[in-house]
């Protein structure tokens, strides 16, 4: 696995939505087991790209290419067997369903059951589904909420449901991680934890991650580059400190009071 | 007060429910069922006593070895016997069990991947008319009026097919589920209950009308006679030797062939459930019940969404199927009526008042309908007509039980109880008699938990103490 090999690719990626353009021209790469953020003002269309990279839009022009396949035209559900997986801003467990169960459907692409092995309940169905619950229970461990494996997920406090949701993505074994505000509603202690969990999860697993954030302290502390967006288009692109003097993103984004305390 | 006597229900429930008194509670019940039913075969107060007994078998808490074998004894002696006294009795079972298949097959679709079909008792149809139409004589009668069959035509299969045709009208339906199901699920919601519930009524009109230009389907008056399955010459005879000292009485053939639909059904059924148990328990049922709860987040974590409907609607279409086939047999009969409107709603209230997406609660809720309707309803019914028979009066307004208007006969209020049936369990129990529960995983990280809890727990009764 080379270092600087490029995972994810877009070209000229853009969505419409009648007259908005949400997504104008998108030009974008990310490279293997970098931690890349994406910033900017409500409404910028930070969401809206995530979901075109991740198949829930389809983009109306450009491409979008991952591990120099094109995945642009491919449904949701292909696009999670390429191995990028994502979480949503607001989390979206499976509320009736335990959290085991919830880890173990982020396994859906990895397990391999034929509809006769689960009526026969063969030998390698059963290893399967052995194999799915350790890797949950595993999982679980990881990203800290072990123990609650039978609880129904929205039984769970707030952090702990953004904690199994990245845990589920994990489940798909993804390279690359999209992580739609992960930090939104923790306090400045829970998103701390997050943090390093992310950190964690580029060093000990490898994965790509890409984050949508609000919150300037963690975007500032984690990323190893950022982009910013404004009304759809990209404004501007660069490492964290570049980025935080950049008097374009200043103006768009952070304000002269927020700029003037992030330099100091 | 109400909170009281609830918890000493609850107590009295868990005294029942330890160490040997399930065995006794069950064996009792058992003994006690079989005993009401062989004295009076027509009470139906006897026959809930010996149902319950049944049903206990599966909720008390006892050895899996000993459930099983009392189930078999329940299912393959005592029913054959009591029912061989009292034929009705099986004809009730039988409906049961085929109700039971078709609300598991309903309860895959819209219990397990939340889409509400409306017209699935279509696949029913699909069934009973694929042996209807090569289990009689209509393919010989294409260019004849209904109605209008020459003596002695003869029968287009061997009735030895019958149980090839179980296979074949749960693969057919399957399939039909499938065609139906790739334009129908491309629709959400309240359009998707509205679509199908369309489809229902095309397949009913179909049947209704196929009897020109080819005369296909026979038109309104249905196909009959449809062929049994055959049975061994001598059976009935050994059966009555058996069985007629013991109850009495002898059963003709005819009798007898509603102990083999029993079996057949009982067969059928307990696929059903062993299918749905485990393809529950399975990578398809979590995609099932990730579909239900939100499609988006499903597809987004690689479940391909339509292609999981699909499956969900072929297999709940296939159950519907082989019962199909059944029925068509055991009525020797099939008509467009049976499979009305009506019919797909009835399925869908025992799945609602059983327990969406709980496979004990469709079968207890299967049971609950059959038998209100077919026992409880009619034996009210009995009952007015015997009082407006007699002298008798009402009491206080002394009004003659005979000059009461025929209009308030109990059974033609089945819809009417139903409707009230569906709006009290949505304001009391609106997960159903036997809600669905998610499977508790044994989990090492669950056990370290729990030790911990203990733990703690024992310390603070110390530092209390």
């Amino acid at each position: 696995m080379a270092e600087n090999e490029n995972l994810l690719v877009t070209t000229n990626v853009v969505k419409r939505f009648g007259g908005l353009t949400a997504v104008n021209k998108m030009n974008f790469n990310i490279e293997r087991g970098r931690i890349f953020s994406i910033i900017g003002p409500n409404g910028a269309g930070k969401t809206t790209f995530f979901n075109t990279i991740s198949g829930i839009y389809r983009a109306d022009e450009g491409s979008i290419e991952f591990k120099g396949k094109q995945i642009g035209k491919m449904s949701p559900d292909r696009i999670t067997a390429q191995r990028i997986a994502r979480t949503f801003q607001n989390i979206r467990l499976f509320s009736s369903m335990t959290v085991v169960e919830n880890i173990m459907i982020g396994s859906h692409t990895v397990l391999k059951q034929t509809p006769l092995e689960i009526l026969l309940r063969l030998r390698r169905f059963k290893d399967e589904e052995k194999k799915a619950e350790l890797k949950a229970e595993e999982l679980m461990e990881y990203v800290g909420v072990h123990g609650m494996g039978n609880e129904l997920a929205c039984n769970l406090p707030y952090g702990a449901q953004r904690r199994v949701e990245i845990a589920r993505a994990l489940a798909a074994q993804p390279e690359l991680l999209l992580l739609d505000e992960p930090t939104a509603g923790m306090n400045p202690n829970e998103s701390e934890d997050a943090l390093l969990l992310f950190q964690r999860l580029r060093d000990d697993l490898g994965i790509a991650i890409l984050l949508i954030e609000h919150d300037m302290r963690v975007v500032m502390k984690v990323s190893e580059r950022i982009t910013v967006m404004d009304y759809g288009e990209k404004i501007a692109e660069g490492l964290p400190k570049e980025i935080a003097a950049n008097p374009k993103v200043i103006e768009a984004y952070l304000g002269r009071g927020a700029a003037s305390g992030l330099s100091t | 007060m109400k909170e009281s006597m609830r918890e000493s229900i609850a107590k009295i429930a868990k005294r029942l429910n330890t160490g040997r008194a399930p065995y006794i509670v069950s064996g009792v019940l058992i003994v006690v069922g079989t005993l009401l039913v062989y004295m009076s075969p027509r009470s139906i107060l006897a026959f809930l006593v010996f149902a319950t007994s049944g049903a206990m078998v599966y909720f008390l808490k006892m050895n899996k070895t000993v459930k099983l074998a009392l189930a078999v004894f329940i299912a393959v002696i005592l029913v054959p016997i009591l029912g061989a006294r009292n034929i009705f009795y099986l004809e009730v079972i039988f409906q049961i069990a085929v109700f039971a298949a078709l609300a598991l097959g309903l309860n895959i679709v819209v219990g397990f991947s939340g889409i509400l079909n409306l017209g699935y008792v279509a696949f029913y149809a699909v069934g009973a008319y694929l042996w209807g139409f090569f289990g009689s004589q209509q393919a010989f009668l294409l260019h004849e009026i209904p109605g209008t069959a020459p003596l002695n035509t003869p029968f287009l299969m061997a009735p030895e097919w019958f149980y090839i045709f179980v296979f074949l009208g749960i693969i057919v339906a399957a399939f039909v589920g499938l065609i139906l199901g790739l334009p129908v699920l491309r629709v959400r919601g309240d359009y998707l209950a509205i679509v199908t519930l369309g489809f229902g009524e095309v397949v009913r009109q179909l049947v209704n009308n196929l009897d020109k230009p080819l005369n296909l389907t026979n038109g309104p008056q249905g196909i009959t006679p449809i062929q049994r399955p055959p049975m061994p010459k001598g059976l009935v005879d050994a059966f009555n030797s058996m069985v007629s000292p013991l109850v009495g009485n002898q059963v003709t053939e005819s009798q007898f062939y509603n102990i083999v639909f029993y079996f057949i059904a009982l067969v059928v059924v307990i696929l059903a459930i062993i299918v749905t148990a485990r393809l529950d328990d399975s990578k398809i049922g979590r995609a099932w019940t990730a579909i239900r709860e939100d499609e988006l987040a499903a597809s987004a974590m690689g479940i391909p969404a339509n292609k999981m409907k699909l499956v969900a609607f072929a297999v709940g279409a296939s159950f519907a199927g082989g019962m199909g086939v059944i029925f068509a047999a055991s009525r020797t009969f099939v008509s467009p009526d049976s499979f009305n409107f009506m019919q797909s709603i009835g399925v869908l209230t025992m799945v609602i008042l059983g327990g969406i997406g709980s496979i004990p609660g469709v079968i207890i809720g299967a049971a609950v309908v059959i038998i209100l309707n077919l026992q409880v309803l009619q034996s009210f019914s009995l009952y007015l007509t015997q009082l407006r028979q007699s002298e008798a009066v009402i009491p206080i307004i002394n009004f003659a039980w005979k000059n009461l208007s025929t209009q308030l006969d109990p059974a033609k209020y089945q819809r009417l109880l139903f409707g009230l049936i569906l709006v009290l369990m949505m304001i009391y129990r609106p997960a159903g008699l036997l809600p669905a529960a998610r499977r508790k995983r044994e989990l090492k990280g669950n056990a370290e938990n729990d030790a911990l809890k203990a733990s703690k727990d024992a310390a603070k009764e110390k530092s209390n103490g």
